[in-house]
């Protein structure tokens, strides 16, 4: 009994001397498992099968990759709310060069890379060079985008180009996963392409922000620009990499998004930036810069998206449920962020 | 000759200089392109009365609830040292109330359920709410402002469709729309006399209260204003429920132009603007001192140039494009390194056609 309580004693010791990082990142697992748990066991049916859990994935892919991007920006104090316009810019521009043009999948690629890069190298430099408040400089970046989307082509269409259809329709089952549907046959779970794609970015940026010196840097540079700069670290030329990586990172979410919904429409994306903020801070970035973890971001975007699914399964069907839902979740995790930096103090 | 330099220069160095001089090409642009932009005409509306219109008219008609909410948000900016990005659902949750009340629970009354300006005071409330909502987040709990009115900005819309239970309720009553159009016998749109009251108000508040001051000092800073004996915790506050206040009365123009609300679209994306308006007028977003009228006239540009863009046949939906470029240009030229930059190289210019007069 006495040596139980110390152990505990102790896990709140340890609990105590974690990092904010690691703190926040260790609520949101906990907190995702909790509610996917919760989920399963009281609303039961969809959320058993497997394939549930790989159908978050597969359609919040996109939305994995940006929220990457914006965690990165904001671990180094700036933050970037051009990403869902860039989106919608590159659905639309790949959809128009694949089915008027008759380009390639592979120019697609490489045309939906261009935008991201574009963007930001434009972005980086303004905020970084110039020293414009990035808050200004990418809500022009997404007007911008947005305008020119509807510039392009005002009209939404779907891609009937045949080798990325192909692409689209792509499925990679997962091995020891499935279930058993109503006739009795075995259906094995599948994640598309772009879950795949999103899962490498994933781990890419984790081991850069973790074990590279530009990583590191990023973190210097968030938590205080002027030790930063004392450090000896090129601050200028680190938020201008933040910013050209969340660029790109949002061109490459953009193509995922646009393999994912297989049109052009301008209002790809919409609202594409708040959620990527959102699920950035839920999975424990702080806006403040200096503090995150991108594992957190992707529990972020799970957590986001599966009290969506909750929340329409319980029966909630009216429509302003999702957007209340959301907002509390969303508050509650603000109030503990501030509380356990507070705890220091 | 020095004496008009001097003037010159002092004149670059004023914050509101970013915003006239923007207003100032604007019009120049539109006089060389078009000079019947600045044409206004007396004509009549559908129900008889005296009305004026022309392009002019326009932007300050619909300027108004664009330069209400710079008002608020300039404090709002200039004490926080962030911006309020709810502005937008907080205008559908106080229309919406408004409707409410207005209406009861039939959406299609014949009669109204109650005064017109009691149910407007009653969206104040609810306006100071979201404010005090957000205020408590910044003030208190120390979230940064923009992170703590992402929760309202998800839920506001939500929020003021329940409030009408998902019904879009249309008020036939005519007195209601005088807020949003014309008062029968007066030529010019209600909702500029609205703003000009609003702008009054908040600068005879900033005149004979220390209001202004205490924002500025919290805003440079809030540590320092504290050991002064200030409470920035409470100043904090204080700004979100007057930007709450704002939002309450750009709400009763909104639902007033149309007499009916659509929750998704009212006011759409106008929080951007507002913080646009702000940044234009020459504040720095990271708060501290701030000039109003310098914000009020940035939330004018960017009438001037959306009137502009409708002029020249833009079409609607590609309209922020060419917002951007400006909006950047705008921004390039005032940063200040490059105005180091410019400064610097016209001083050389100068001062080599001084050697070479000497």
């Amino acid at each position: 009994m006495n040596k139980q309580a110390k152990t505990s004693g102790n896990v709140f010791k340890k609990i105590g001397q974690m990092t904010d990082s690691n703190l926040l990142l260790l609520i949101t697992v906990v907190v995702f498992i909790l509610m996917y748990a919760s989920a399963m066991i009281f609303l039961g049916k969809g959320f058993l099968k497997p394939q549930a859990f790989f159908n978050i994935l597969n359609e919040n892919a996109a939305l994995i990759i940006l929220s990457c991007g914006l965690s990165i920006v904001m671990i180094t104090g700036g933050i970037d709310i051009s990403v869902g316009g860039v989106t919608a810019l590159v659905t639309m521009s790949c959809a128009v060069y694949l089915d008027f043009h008759n380009g390639s999948v592979a120019g697609a690629m490489l045309l939906a890379l261009g935008i991201g890069l574009g963007f930001g190298l434009v972005q980086g430099y303004l905020v970084a060079y110039l020293d414009i408040q990035p808050f200004i400089v990418t809500l022009a970046g997404m007007f911008f985008a947005k305008g020119l989307t509807t510039i392009i082509n005002s009209n939404p269409f779907n891609v009937a180009n045949e080798h990325f259809v192909k692409l689209k329709e792509t499925r990679v089952t997962v091995p020891g996963m499935g279930s058993v549907n109503k006739l009795g046959n075995y259906v094995p779970a599948y994640v598309e392409i772009g879950v795949i794609i999103a899962l490498l970015v994933v781990i890419l940026m984790f081991f850069m922000l973790r074990w590279t010196k530009l990583g590191r840097s990023f973190y210097a540079v968030g938590g205080n620009r002027q030790s930063a700069l004392m450090l000896g670290i090129n601050v200028k030329r680190t938020r201008f990499l933040s910013q050209l990586i969340c660029g790109i990172l949002a061109g490459i979410g953009g193509f995922v998004y646009f393999l994912h919904v297989g049109s052009g429409a301008a209002t790809n994306g919409a609202g594409a930036e708040m959620n990527a903020i959102a699920s950035s801070i839920i999975g424990g970035t702080m806006l403040t810069g200096g503090v995150g973890n991108i594992i957190g971001t992707l529990f972020g975007v799970l957590s986001l998206s599966t009290i969506k699914n909750i929340v329409a399964s319980a029966g909630l069907d009216k429509a302003w449920w999702t957007g209340i839902t959301v907002a509390a979740m969303l508050c509650i995790f603000l109030v503990v962020q501030s509380i356990v930096v507070a705890r220091k103090k | 000759m020095q004496k008009s330099k001097l003037q010159l220069s002092t004149l670059f160095r004023k914050q509101i200089f970013i915003p006239l001089a923007a207003l100032l090409l604007l019009a120049l642009f539109n006089l060389i392109a078009d000079p019947s932009f600045f044409k206004i005409t007396l004509g009549q509306n559908a129900a008889g009365d005296p009305v004026l219109s022309g392009y002019l008219i326009t932007i300050l008609d619909y300027g108004s609830e664009l330069a209400i909410l710079a008002v608020g948000m300039t404090l709002v900016t200039a004490a926080s040292g962030g911006q309020d990005i709810s502005v937008g659902a907080g205008i559908a949750i106080t229309g919406s109330v408004i409707l409410r009340m207005l209406c009861g629970s039939n959406s299609r009354p014949e009669t109204l359920q109650m005064p017109i300006i009691c149910a407007f005071l009653i969206a104040v409330v609810a306006g100071m709410l979201a404010g005090a909502f957000n205020g408590v987040l910044v003030s208190w709990f120390k979230i940064q402002p923009m992170v703590a009115t992402l929760i309202l900005f998800t839920a506001g819309r939500s929020i003021a469709a329940w409030i009408n239970n998902n019904e879009l309720p249309i008020i036939s009553e005519p007195s209601f729309g005088y807020f949003g159009n014309f008062i029968p016998g007066i030529p010019i749109p209600t909702p500029f006399f609205i703003a000009v009251a609003v702008m009054i108000v908040t600068a005879l508040l900033l005149k004979f209260t220390n209001l202004g001051l205490y924002v500025q000092a919290v805003g440079i800073n809030a540590q320092s204003s504290r050991l002064n004996g200030l409470n920035p915790t409470f100043i904090k506050f204080l700004t979100f429920v007057l930007l709450g206040i704002c939002v309450a009365v750009a709400g009763l123009i909104k639902v007033s132009r149309l007499s009916t609300i659509n929750y998704s679209v009212v006011a759409k994306d106008i929080e951007m603007d507002a913080i646009l308006a702000v940044a234009l007028g020459g504040n720095s977003l990271g708060g501290g001192k701030f000039n109003m009228w310098a914000s009020i006239i940035g939330a004018y540009v960017i009438q001037f140039l959306t009137t502009t863009l409708y002029k020249f046949k833009v079409d609607s939906s590609a309209l922020p494009a060419y917002k951007a470029v400006v909006v950047i240009l705008l921004v390039v030229f005032s940063a200040p390194t490059v105005r180091e930059f410019i400064s610097a190289k016209y001083k050389l210019l100068t001062s080599k056609n001084e050697k070479e007069v000497a």
